[in-house]
């Protein structure tokens, strides 16, 4: 079997390797998916204590967090779609007309 | 060397080649591609865990609801390639990847040499009942149905929130 940890470092270094897609990328849709990889990271974190404690609430919470990650999805995208229509780009570095 | 560890050393690293694919891929559709092959990793691993449910969960969800929406706004905004990600050496892409690797050192840290409290198994080290639909259904509609309630007034409100901010205006 495997030891606990194991998987708790893996979580980790998928939720690295989505921090380093988040802070690199510069489309916007490839920084959504990197936001996915972060919260599935989060997602195996949970699953693996709920698995090592014998607690269901681990699972629960991973239904919740998938549930809330489908809805943020869903408007993130759209947000995207309104942005392109006007801007006809989604570079985030041109997105910048707040920038000081 | 059983087949429980054989599985795991190939589910990790699909998942970890499928992630470092969608992050250095410029052909934003190859990188919706090599994400489902990570979700698809996700769940052999929940699989492994005995989160049944939340494997099956995560292949619809995920997999199939969440990435045909991402892979319908990219065929839809008819995206570019993105140029050459290493045209020019950013050093603000250096000290980003530096910060982030210390992240992992630090979480993976943590969870190692201070992890010895939260990690004692309090029944079986792997039991099985936890992860079935009936342990998390009977939690998720006794215990905790004023958060499964909540949810629902979520995914309303993305659902209009999406409808609302996608819509051409009509002048």
């Amino acid at each position: 079997m495997i030891p606990h940890e194991y998987f708790l470092v893996l979580a980790a270094l998928l939720f690295t390797i989505g921090v380093i897609g988040v802070l690199t990328r510069r489309n916007a849709i490839i920084v959504f998916m990197s936001i996915e990889i972060m919260l599935n990271a989060v997602n195996l974190t949970f699953v693996s204590f709920a698995s090592f404690l014998g607690d269901s609430i681990g699972y629960i919470f991973v239904f919740f967090v998938m549930a809330v990650a489908a809805a943020e999805a869903a408007i993130g995208l759209a947000i995207i779609i309104a942005l392109f229509r006007n801007k006809q780009t989604v570079n985030i570095d041109e997105i910048n007309i707040l920038k000081w | 060397m059983d087949l429980y560890t054989i599985i795991f050393i190939f589910l990790s690293v699909l998942a970890i080649a499928s992630a470092i694919a969608v992050i250095t891929r410029t052909n934003p559709v190859y990188s919706a591609i090599a994400l489902i092959l990570n979700f698809l990793a996700f769940a052999g691993l929940f699989l492994l865990l005995n989160g049944q449910f939340i494997a099956i969960l995560q292949i619809l969800v995920y997999a199939g609801a969440i990435m045909v929406l991402f892979i319908f706004v990219i065929m839809l905004l008819n995206l570019a390639e993105e140029k050459r990600l290493s045209e020019k050496f950013d050093y603000k892409r250096l000290v980003a990847v530096i910060i982030s690797v210390t992240l992992f050192f630090i979480i993976s840290y943590v969870f190692l040499f201070k992890g010895k409290p939260f990690l004692q198994p309090v029944q079986s080290v792997y039991s099985v009942n936890a992860g079935k639909v009936e342990a998390i259904g009977k939690a998720l509609f006794e215990l905790y149905l004023i958060p499964f309630e909540y949810v629902s007034l979520v995914l309303i409100i993305g659902i209009l929130g999406a409808v609302i901010l996608a819509k051409r205006k009509f002048e």
